[in-house]
């Protein structure tokens, strides 16, 4: 049988492109990281109530992108929600014991995140620590009803 | 009376005719099917594979992108004038990538492809049945089935998967152009916020399983009205117009089945 | 006959759907020798090809190949049997997608090791034998229909078969493309003893290269013998195909109502409408 080498070619690069195409929506899509996991350390925040978070939602600290949340779990102990965040690691060793964490959502109808943000304390959270200063997500039903009480006690 | 009766029970017998004939094609197809794809090639089997992918992958590519590039730009500029009534343009990146990834590139690639290349096997195939090659070739000694079934069917299963990708990806880009080139989202957040929701296991990966559900479905089907057809021109033109009408039906059912169970919550 | 025979048919009977083509046929096809199969158009002659071939199967009775009983053997055996025959078809049947050079080639590609310089020899001696050297290079759709032909021939005797079976070799063909075609035919069957079965309907080119010939009608055989006797044979049925004769037990006329009750029939229909 006669081969072609240009048609050869073409079903090679052909190929080629699909990995390729694979690989962005990979890493530029779906923003799997190819960076080894030594470069990002973990803390961990107990929530009352996260709302609509989920895992992989962002954590920012002053807006920047910091790190992002790796799991969400139901403390069977005290029954409130245990976040473990992942974190960049040039924030290791930076942040202060009563560090704050607090549910956002970006605009009225946007994803939720975690905002992080310093205090002053000097001693240092390290990997595996938990935040203890945590502000749970809204929840529109609840402030509704806060509302409302509030008027009717008035 | 007699007679409306009888016609009744006439057409009661057409019906199950009909479907004892449905039920034989399909027993023929899937023996068909089983008797084609399963074997192992030999070293002339991946040169003839080699050359199908040319030809069903190759040169759907151009169709396949420039049809993805539009849909994602008009994705972007649709998605725009709704999401921006909710101040929630920067979303903008994950609606488009989330559409594309979980329906439109397998379902569209899947379509297009089924308009270029099945019917396009569909044909080739009645050609060489009507001239009497396929049962030449059996009096060669030479089983039709592994020598010019099977290459078709595993470029069709291998290529439409990576031509559902290039679309993905082309769309994505063109979502882009429109989004942050023309409108004005800010880039950052039509990345930041594809990344965030997208999963690539979830979004990525059940994409290319309905691509390639789509592919098996849409490449048996070219192939089996290839070979099933009767061997006329007419046969041929006919069996052309089942291909696209039968895999394009059989592509969006089942593409409820398959999005019922992955997002479903089935 | 005093020939050994190469095929035997032994009331055979074939129906596709309820259409009965074959009635109970018995033929034995000697060795060596050109057999001519003849008959009008629609008597299943091509049909009795692929039962010979083993690609259809008959609904009663069975075709000796020799000695082997064609449709009990398995499939590998079936293919093994059918490297020993070539099958020329009505349309060539060549592969589009190759050239006229592997087109012939790939028989031996498939069933032999040989390696490219003995496959290059060989083809090229086939194709010599059918004339069409210089056209190697050609694809199918280049060819003329006769050329298609002779090219197909070469391909079908790539493997030195035993046994050849030319479907309606001489149809459509000019009056020159049709003279070599009836060459090659009789020079292979003397050069390669080949067993030749030949199924036609055109008379004068079938006469002239048939050692012995069976006529078909109505799904059965109405007449044999060599050429001679069939020309002298005084059957009106055999008379009418082997003279060309419009009319006869073979009517000119599809079966229809008289053609005064038709005409009368729908004037009255359509004063009544």
């Amino acid at each position: 049988m006669k081969r072609s080498k240009t048609m050869e070619f073409g079903v090679g690069l052909f190929m080629l492109a699909g990995i390729v195409g694979l690989v962005f929506l990979g890493l530029r899509v779906s923003g799997l990281s190819l960076s080894a996991p030594s470069e990002t350390f973990r803390l961990e925040a107990n929530f009352a109530n996260i709302g609509g978070l989920k895992p992989r939602a962002r954590v920012t600290m002053a807006g920047v992108t910091v790190g992002r949340v790796e799991s969400i779990d139901l403390d069977t102990e005290w029954y409130d929600a245990k976040v473990t965040l992942r974190l960049d690691n040039d924030l290791e060793g930076q942040l202060s014991q009563d560090t704050t964490a607090a549910i956002l959502t970006a605009g009225l109808l946007g994803e939720q995140y975690i905002g992080l943000s310093v205090g002053g304390d000097p001693a240092i959270l390290e990997d595996g620590d938990t935040i203890r200063d945590t502000q749970s997500a809204l929840v529109l039903e609840e402030l509704i009803q806060q509302f409302v009480s509030n008027m009717a006690s008035n | 009376m007699q007679s409306r009766f009888q016609q009744g029970v006439d057409q009661i017998a057409r019906l199950g005719r009909k479907g004892c004939d449905v039920m034989e094609a399909l027993g023929r197809a899937g023996l068909f099917l089983a008797q084609s794809a399963v074997g192992v090639p030999s070293r002339e089997g991946w040169y003839l594979w080699l050359r199908q992918m040319h030809f069903v992958g190759v040169l759907s590519l151009a169709i396949v992108l420039v049809s993805g590039l539009f849909i994602g730009m008009v994705l972007a500029l649709q998605g725009y004038t709704i999401l921006v009534d909710f101040g929630a343009e920067q979303a903008l990146g994950q609606m488009v990538a989330l559409s594309l990834l979980r329906e439109l590139a397998p379902v569209v690639a899947a379509l297009l492809f089924a308009g270029r290349a099945g019917s396009a096997l569909t044909a080739e195939i009645g050609l060489m049945k009507a001239t009497e090659q396929l049962t030449s070739m059996e009096m060669i000694g030479v089983d039709p089935l592994r020598r010019v079934i099977a290459p078709r069917l595993w470029a069709g299963f291998v290529a439409l998967p990576i031509l559902t990708v290039g679309f993905g990806v082309v769309g994505i880009w063109g979502g882009y152009l429109v989004g942050v080139e023309w409108l004005g989202v800010f880039e950052g957040s039509y990345w930041s916020n594809m990344q965030a929701s997208v999963s690539f296991v979830s979004d990525v990966g059940n994409g290319i399983i309905k691509s390639l559900v789509f592919a098996v479905v849409v490449t048996w089907i070219a192939v089996f009205q290839g070979y099933d057809l009767v061997p006329t021109s007419e046969g041929i033109s006919r069996a052309t117009t089942r291909t696209v009408v039968y895999s394009s039906l059989a592509v969006l059912g089942l593409d409820f089945v398959l999005t019922a169970v992955m997002f479903g919550g089935l | 006959m005093t020939d050994v025979p190469f095929i035997e048919i032994e009331d055979v009977h074939f129906s596709r759907g309820s259409h009965e083509i074959f009635r109970g046929i018995n033929m034995v096809i000697p060795q060596g020798k050109v057999t001519a199969i003849m008959g009008p158009s629609g008597t299943g002659k091509t049909t009795l090809l692929k039962l010979i071939g083993g690609q259809l199967t008959p609904d009663r009775g069975r075709i000796i190949v020799d000695g082997q009983d064609v449709h009990r053997l398995s499939r590998k055996a079936l293919f093994t049997l059918r490297k020993r025959m070539g099958m020329l078809f009505q349309s060539g049947a060549l592969f589009s997608d190759l050239d006229v050079f592997e087109n012939v080639a790939f028989p031996l590609r498939v069933h032999t090791d040989l390696s490219d310089v003995m496959i290059r020899d060989l083809v090229l001696l086939k194709l010599e034998a059918v004339g069409l050297r210089g056209a190697r290079h050609l694809t199918p759709a280049e060819l003329s229909g006769g050329m298609a032909r002779r090219v197909a021939l070469a391909r079908a005797i790539a493997l030195d078969p035993e046994l050849i079976l030319y479907d309606e070799p001489f149809v459509g063909q000019d009056p020159i493309s049709m003279g070599v075609l009836v060459q090659l035919i009789k020079r292979l069957n003397q050069a390669l003893e080949l067993t030749s079965v030949v199924v036609s309907h055109d008379i004068k080119e079938t006469l002239s290269i048939a050692d012995y010939l069976y006529l078909l009608a109505d799904g059965q055989v109405v007449a044999e013998g060599t050429p001679h006797t069939l020309n002298a044979n005084q059957d009106p049925r055999v008379s009418q195909f082997v003279h060309g004769e419009p009319d006869g037990p073979v009517p000119f006329h599809y079966p229809a109502e008289t053609l005064y009750r038709d005409i009368l029939g729908q004037a009255t229909a359509t004063r009544a409408g």
